[in-house]
């Protein structure tokens, strides 16, 4: 059974004014538990708007979402439960640290969960752990830290409450491809250890096609496509249509086999092109 | 969802009335704001209803927008007339214990509601048709006589534009930080005052902290671009009385007074 299912999902902002706008417009979708599913799509997609409403945030203005099963808007108890179950991560989440300490911050959560204190403190120290913080940063003030640093200690924020679905809104925006690495590559471990559903918005085609196992393409508030980066991807001259660029090296590969140089699969990643070249074309040549 | 609170309740048009000069626009409200405690004859406030209404329907604002503008104010508007139904003297047509309710009580609370009303829809007119912006380059323009006792004319409109610029990006932005720590299980809704004024800590702190990044951006920017106060300053947009200021200026004047004739030479109820 999927784990996030939408029916007929619509979303108007700015209802009953000269503002009307859909901003998602019939949008059915299924997506499996533990996928780590890249979420992309154009500037105004409706992405965001998408993505808030699977933890209820947003009220649909008409259409379904069931997360495990259930209508999350059933009832007030259901809704309160999905807050927790479906943990959502802003876009720029280091606005909205508060508290003292790093460890006061990320425990707020865990605490309006009612956890006990005990479980408090183990899930502080688990999401720590999580996106890569020692225990040097407990005690610091969250202000005082580098904007990455704040930007994980955010992300432990929504970590430590033990979400089954864990949702990040651009979670690399604005940050330097060495910062935009390393939380990559946190989440994925994350996704690894958990094996928890993961959601990932992304602008970035580069970073999807190497660490997503599906891909959601979203264009003007529908869905375009969903399915594996395989998949996505074999429809590349569409996606280039809708303004969206598949990876550079695919691109490249695709021009190589143009000139004749056949690699026999398509290429997404980096670290695939660069095992295909030195196998393939380099032995041939023999440099 | 709090964006829905309207503060710059501008509706964009081209209307005559869009198009008139604020400063008259704003001197026109205040004559009309005295007109409104002159009279006091019914025949005079009909007079001003059509008058209100036909400047409504030419600046073509939507009726839905007069409700939505003085249905704040109706408690108060309901406060005021109660008052003075009881505590005005005269003859008692109904009494009963302490209290008395007269002719004239009744009378005078039925004005005085009128008068608010009146009063909300009037100003209401120059928030509806004049950008925040124009509006207050127009209040600028029309202290600037204060100078000379040496009032900060200049930064006090600095001041409210930046404010009126900067009330819907805080807006957006408490919207956002709400529904981020809701996220993460804050409950708002639910609870006494003292739980519910707790609640605001995780949404009061970060919006704070970023209005005074803010407040750091802008000065900053604003002091890259040479910004030095008001002395020696030019605008972009001049303000010109024209013919049609002229024209309106009459035309109201002549209403008013009209008014306030009939006002004088009816015979008086109040
Ligand atoms: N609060 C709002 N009020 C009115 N319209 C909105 C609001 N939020 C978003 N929209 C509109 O809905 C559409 C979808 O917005 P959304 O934020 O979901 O896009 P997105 O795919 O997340 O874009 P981005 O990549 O820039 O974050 C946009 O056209 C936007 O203008
Ligand atoms: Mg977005």
């Amino acid at each position: 059974m999927a784990i996030i299912k939408t029916e007929h999902l619509t979303h108007l902002y700015g209802t009953g004014t000269p503002f009307e706008k859909a901003a998602i417009r019939d949008v059915n979708l299924e997506i499996e538990e533990g996928e780590l599913v890249g979420v992309i799509g154009h500037t105004g997609s409706g992405k965001s708007t998408l993505i808030q409403h699977l933890n209820g945030l947003l009220k649909p203005t008409s259409g379904h979402i069931y997360i495990d099963g259930t209508d999350i808007f059933e009832s007030v108890q259901i809704l309160q439960k999905t807050r927790f179950k479906v943990g959502l991560v802003f876009q720029y989440p280091e606005y909205q640290l508060f508290e003292e300490t790093v460890e006061k911050d990320i425990a707020f959560g865990p605490k309006n969960l009612g956890f006990t204190e005990e479980q408090v403190k183990e899930a502080v120290s688990h999401a720590m752990e999580c996106v890569g913080l020692s225990d040097a940063f407990r005690k610091k003030s969250p202000f005082e830290l580098s904007g990455g640093q704040k930007r994980r200690v955010a992300i432990a924020g929504v970590i430590a409450m033990r979400p089954k679905v864990l949702i990040l809104d651009e979670p690399t925006a604005g940050l330097d491809p060495k910062g935009r690495d390393t939380i990559l590559n946190l989440i994925s471990d994350y996704h690894r250890a958990e094996k928890n559903t993961v959601l990932l918005v992304s602008h970035s085609m580069e970073d999807v096609a190497k660490y997503c196992s599906k891909v959601l393409v979203m264009n003007q508030g529908h869905v375009f496509s969903y399915g594996t980066v395989a998949e996505t991807f074999s429809r590349a001259d569409e996606i280039e249509q809708i303004g969206l660029a598949v990876p550079q090296v695919t691109r490249l590969f695709s021009a190589l086999a143009k000139e004749g140089y056949e690699a026999g699969e398509e290429v997404y990643t980096i670290v695939r092109a660069k095992e295909i070249l030195l196998e393939k074309f380099l032995q041939k040549g023999g440099a | 969802m709090l964006s829905d609170i309207t503060i710059g309740q501008f509706f964009p048009g081209k209307s005559i009335v869009h198009r008139l000069d604020p400063r008259a626009k704003i001197l026109l409200v205040i004559a009309f704001i005295i007109l409104l405690f002159v009279v006091r004859n019914p025949v005079s406030f009909v007079l001003i209803g059509i008058f209100l209404a036909v400047i409504y329907i030419v600046a073509k604002i939507p009726a839905r927008a007069i409700w939505r503008g003085v249905k704040p104010i109706l408690p108060l508007i309901l406060f005021t007339s109660i008052l003075n139904l009881f505590f005005v003297d005269g003859e008692p047509l109904v009494k009963w214990w302490i209290f008395k309710i007269t002719a004239e009580g009744i009378s005078v609370a039925v004005l005085m509601a009128v008068r608010i009303v009146c009063l909300i829809i009037g100003s209401l007119l120059l928030t509806y048709t004049t950008s925040p912006i124009a509006l207050t380059d127009a209040i600028e323009r029309l202290l600037k006589p204060l100078k000379v006792i040496r009032f900060p004319v200049h930064e006090m409109a600095m001041m409210m534009t930046i404010a009126l610029r900067f009330i819907p990006t805080l807006l957006e932005e408490t919207d956002k930080i709400m529904s981020a720590q809701k996220a993460r299980g804050a409950d708002l809704e639910t609870g006494s005052i003292i739980r519910r004024a707790k609640a605001l800590i995780p949404i009061l702190i970060p919006l704070f902290v970023s209005a005074f990044r803010r407040a750091e951006d802008l000065a900053l920017a604003m002091e890259c671009r040479c910004y030095r106060g008001g002395e020696g300053r030019t605008r972009m947009k001049q303000l010109h009385f024209s013919h049609l200021d002229g024209i309106s200026a009459v035309a109201t004047g002549v209403v008013f007074v009209a008014a306030v004739l009939l006002d004088v030479f009816l015979p008086k109820i109040i």
